[in-house]
């Protein structure tokens, strides 16, 4: 079971401000869906090998050769906040 | 001291590609902020990473010639943690199966061979570039570059195998000189071409376990890894005196001042989340492949040394020096290859050149001075157009204009005086005009013929050919 | 109203231009769209300019196929150059994208005409298109129904006669199943088959680019435009596609249809099940093979998606921070609390409830029970379907186990997942799978058969699938929205 302090860390993780409401709702929802979940358990899968593609390839690279990058102001366009030539963020603290 | 100090070394070295990591964009350093960025290096949305095969070839390389195992198959992971110089929130890195593990580099201390173990080899993409608006602590924003986002890193863990900050500066050293003869890094600290973060612990004297281990971050020079260390060593020696615990934290070096200081993170086990990147296939290293890599490698820091005793003939200590850095291993050659006097140009790179170095930094004196240009001064020299003594003013004017020595030479009027008439001439002026030296050379004081030769190179404004003066003062004294 | 290939064959003879049928879809979105909720955004100017460059080639004699001047809509899940593109997020509002994705740039280079971008459950997670941020979208043969989701605004689209064709995407069953619900056409291709670079991502190691259509024929021409490997995508498959629609008329003779037990336990709406059976009968008659294989794993399914997909989707989602693009909520004290207000203020409940759900299974101490776990179970699930394509060539199911339901009758998260149940299995092995309508039932509702097929083999079940549709009249049928 995900107690409330878990479903805190969690959010704390995924940076998502929740409220107490919606912290109790998610722990609630997360229960219910882990619990249903659990059944994968129940199978074994001693010596099976992950599937993390459905069709396996290998080795694909590319050449190291030189694509336009956008232009300056192309590339700031989208930003929330900009000073000049940069993205601007709030101060960061060390967490 | 009572302590054993034990080193390990993460190293990340800045990959020679032409492009990033995960994308086209150019790697070129100093490019004006957000000017080297696309849809994929700024992680923005639908954007998916396709692998650089040159950045592979260059971490194969690395680990052959670092002696690790390349595995047959490596995968990417992503790691996740929020930072804004991290556009997509997570790097792409290698985790539980890297490139290769298990290697080892040597490096020369005190006249012995110490064998350093390393841990592991991966490859990973760089992070953006943050500024702080005013102090980092009080800054009210902070500005993001992107432009070093997605360049591609490759991290090396040593073994905690080094015993003292001196051996960490010379196995950084060694590492650098490595990856540079191997074209697969520039080697350049200043811009941040080779980054390092050190791991130091104290233990008693002979103490098995290890003690608590502290990270330092922010150590990108030589000078500074051992300043970084020793004033670390000092710190928790100090500490341990006192009988106070070592906290595991993560301290930054402060350059200015010498000290370390702890980011006083609050003390949480960071969760990184790490998971095989599914927008990237496995890699699998054919075996042929690989063996034809190690084939290819070229020579190495420490054959090259070996090689300079026996093929040029050195001394232990030449040879070491000389092959430091590849850049000045190759500048050596280059110019024995001009005038094969392998003992004299080496004289001239150990003293003077790199005397001017110190002063001036390294590209400046070499650009000044090539190596074909130090090659000609040696001949100059050995063929006597220009004397030893005259050759050190001739040698500070090519640092200072970049003209050739023979340049030098005929615009200062600075070649040698053979001619053997005129020599006779100022041979017999000096004769004549110091009868008290010839007296006393003929009574027995062999010095006083020095005293001759002197008044000749004086007087020819020290164009003298000195041997050839010598030669004739002895002479013209013994038929006196 | 017309298919694409009818469409395009009428543009070559000149009996309509590509002007007047864009013109004629773009009204009839600006007259029914309000009902339907089809459309996020419609590009009405770019869609004109594109039909008239569409037009001058067939006025040359030089069409660049049979796709040139088909009118047609795209999930708002693939980026635009210079076309706001939002997932059906408030978290990237304002953002427009500086590029196209491979599949937009394939499209246009086929001379489609691109008419706008379609409603969606925010960031495809969900199963009714109930979960955008901006509107709802209601089915066109029941306005009082979902069209499924989370492609819910493309199935809808051409259902309703918005759209000649559309593309969604495919993680789950988010093409199949709104295919089945508004009674049209949707193919799941071959994981790798179409190149995922545009698409934003969800669940990287799941989702597919998929097209709608009202039949097979616009189905193969749709999926022939844009498959193909592309070097953007290291996960696209580097192997030659066929000729979709010549391929098409072969019949059944010879084939085998596998009819899998676990897809008729209880759950399925008996209607449905009928309807199935009915569809399978058909195709016996056509003179295909039937047998009953097994699957036993598809238990399990739903459980390992909703591992997989949250725990992939938590990281994608990651770079949604308010630095870079889209929403920021300012006046925080710092910059974690600014990212967290802004991803709280931006992301809705259910995409939250994912992104919560990934990043416990991936977080230390629980990646092997979790998310390890269920990719091992993925190879299992794969095994199943190994054992079944030994024996058969296509299987043969229903795509839901129920009907399109009403707007706000699965509040529950667990109730909504149990809709994905026949169309996840096909999602984690990355087979392909197609949905065609098999009938409707009392209330006069869509069903649709779903047909899976062997790896990269879509050229099979596109075959499979327009034998069905010639010997059977549902997709002639069309709802009225007027």
């Amino acid at each position: 079971m995900i107690s409330r302090q878990d479903v805190e860390h969690v959010a704390r993780l995924a940076r998502l401000a929740l409220t107490d409401a919606e912290l109790e709702r998610m722990r609630e929802q997360l229960n219910g869906i882990l619990t249903y979940i659990d059944k994968l358990r129940a199978l074994d899968t001693a010596g099976v090998e992950p599937t993390s593609h459905a069709v396996p390839l290998v080795n694909v690279m590319r050449e190291d050769d030189n694509r336009p990058s956008l232009p300056q102001g192309e590339a700031l366009a989208n930003a929330p906040d900009r000073s000049g030539e940069f993205f601007r963020v709030p101060r960061i603290i060390e967490d | 001291m009572k302590y054993d100090t034990v080193i390990g070394l993460e190293v990340h070295a800045q990959l020679a590609t032409r492009s990033k990591m995960f994308c086209g964009c150019a790697t070129t350093f100093g490019a004006p902020p957000n000017s080297q960025t696309c849809a994929i290096c700024q992680g923005m949305p639908g954007v998916l990473p396709v692998v650089n095969r040159r950045a592979v070839q260059f971490a194969v390389r690395a680990a052959l010639a670092l002696n690790l195992r390349v595995n047959a198959a490596c995968r990417f992971a992503r790691k996740h943690y929020y930072y804004p110089d991290m556009p997509k929130n997570f790097q792409i890195s290698q985790y539980e199966e890297p490139l290769a593990e298990d290697g080892w580099l040597e490096i020369e201390i005190g006249g012995a061979t110490r064998r350093i173990g390393i841990q592991r080899l991966h490859l990973e993409e760089d992070v953006g570039k943050l500024v702080h608006e005013g102090d980092f602590a009080t800054a009210a924003s902070s500005l993001v570059d992107y432009n070093r986002a997605g360049v591609p890193l490759m991290e090396t863990v040593s073994r905690p195998d080094l015993r003292s900050p001196e051996e960490a500066a010379t196995y950084l050293k060694a590492f650098r000189a490595v990856l540079v003869a191997l074209g697969v890094c520039d080697g350049n600290m200043e811009e941040g071409s080779l980054r390092c973060d050190a791991n130091i612990s104290l233990r008693p004297r002979g103490a098995a376990q290890l003690g608590t281990k502290v990270e330092i971050k922010n150590v990108n020079s030589f000078r500074n890894v051992q300043r970084a260390l020793e004033y670390e060593v000092g710190r928790q020696a100090a500490a341990l005196e006192a009988g106070e615990r070592i906290v595991q934290e993560t301290r930054l070096f402060d350059a200015d001042r010498g000290t370390t200081h702890s980011m006083r993170s609050k003390e949480y086990a960071h969760d990184y989340r790490y998971f095989p990147e599914p927008d990237l296939v496995p890699l699998q290293m054919d075996p042929a492949w690989v063996e034809s890599a190690r084939a290819a490698l070229p020579e190495l820091p420490r054959a090259q040394k070996q090689r300079f005793v026996t093929e040029y003939g050195l001394p232990d200590y030449d040879a070491a020096i000389l092959t430091e850095s590849p850049e000045r291993a190759k500048y050596y050659e280059d110019a024995v290859a001009v005038h094969r006097n392998p003992k004299a140009i080496s004289n001239w790179i150990m003293t003077d050149l790199l005397r001017e170095i110190d002063d001036r930094g390294e590209t400046l004196v070499t650009r000044n001075v090539p190596p074909g240009n130090l090659a000609e001064l040696v001949t100059f020299i050995d063929n006597g157009t220009i004397s030893g003594k005259i050759a050190k003013d001739v040698f500070a004017e090519m640092v200072q204009t970049g003209l050739t020595c023979d340049a030098v030479v005929r615009q200062k009027g600075w070649v040698q005086e053979s001619d053997p008439a005129r020599l006779e001439a100022l041979v017999d002026q000096a004769i004549a005009g110091n009868p008290k030296a010839v007296a006393d050379f003929k009574g027995g004081k062999t010095a006083a013929a020095k005293a001759l030769v002197g008044q000749v190179m004086r007087a020819s404004g020290g164009k003298a050919n000195p041997a050839m003066v010598d030669r004739l003062v002895q002479e013209k004294l013994s038929r006196i | 109203m017309r298919t694409i290939h009818e469409l395009t064959a009428a543009f070559a003879k000149g009996e309509t231009s590509p002007v007047a049928a864009t013109e004629a879809y773009l009204a009839r979105i600006g007259s029914l769209d309000a009902r339907v909720g089809a459309y996020l955004t419609v590009t009405s100017e770019q869609a004109l300019a594109a039909a008239r460059a569409s037009e001058a080639r067939y006025r040359a004699k030089a069409p660049r196929g049979p796709l040139d001047g088909a009118p047609i809509a795209l999930k708002d899940v693939f980026c635009t150059r210079g076309v706001r593109t939002t997932c059906g997020s408030k978290i990237l509002e304002g953002f427009v994208p500086p590029y196209d994705a491979t599949m937009v740039e394939r499209l246009k280079a086929a001379g489609a005409v691109i008419l706008g971008k379609t409603n969606m459950d925010e960031f495809a997670m969900g199963s009714s298109t109930e979960h955008s941020a901006f509107q709802l979208t209601r089915n066109p043969w029941d306005l009082s129904r979902v069209p499924g989701g989370s492609s819910g605004g493309s199935a809808a689209a051409v259902a309703g006669g918005l759209a000649a064709g559309s593309f969604g995407t495919d993680t789950g069953g988010s093409v199949r199943q709104p295919a089945a619900f508004c009674g049209i056409v949707g193919l799941k291709p071959t994981y790798g088959r179409i190149s995922r670079y545009g698409l934003v991502a969800f669940a990287s190691s799941l989702d597919h680019v998929a097209p709608f259509a009202f039949d097979v024929t616009d189905t193969a021409l749709l999926l022939g435009a844009v498959a193909g490997h592309d070097p953007l995508d290291a996960t696209s498959v580097d192997v030659a596609v066929p000729d979709y629609v010549a391929g098409l008329g072969a019949g059944v003779t010879g084939l085998t249809v596998g009819v899998p037990d676990e897809y008729f336990g209880s759950g399925l709406d008996p209607e449905i099940e009928r309807a199935v059976r009915a569809a399978i009968d058909v195709l016996r008659e056509l003179g295909a093979g039937v047998e009953r294989v097994s699957l036993p794993t598809t238990e399990y399914g739903v459980a390992t998606y909703y591992l997989v997909a949250p725990a992939e989707a938590s990281s994608n989602l990651a770079r949604y921070d308010g630095v870079k693009y889209g929403l920021r909520v300012p006046g925080g004290k710092d910059l974690i609390e600014m990212v967290s207000r802004t991803r709280a203020a931006g992301f809705g409940a259910e995409v939250k409830r994912r992104i919560m759900l990934g990043t416990y299974a991936l977080s230390a101490g629980y990646y092997d029970a979790y998310y390890g776990q269920a990719q091992k179970v993925r190879t299992l699930v794969r095994r199943d379907f190994e054992a079944a394509f030994a024996r058969v060539d296509v299987l043969a199911a229903p795509t839901t186990p129920s009907v399109a339901f009403r707007h706000g009758e699965k509040a529950d998260p667990l109730a909504m997942y149990m809709n994905d149940v026949y169309t996840i299995p096909a999602s984690m092995t990355g087979l392909p799978a197609i949905s065609v309508p098999c009938g409707f039932n009392a209330a006069g509702l869509p069903i649709g058969l779903q047909l899976i097929g062997r790896t990269l083999d879509e050229a099979t079940l596109l075959r499979v699938a327009h034998a069905y549709e010639q010997a059977t009249p549902w997709h002639d049928r069309r709802p009225n929205v007027e």
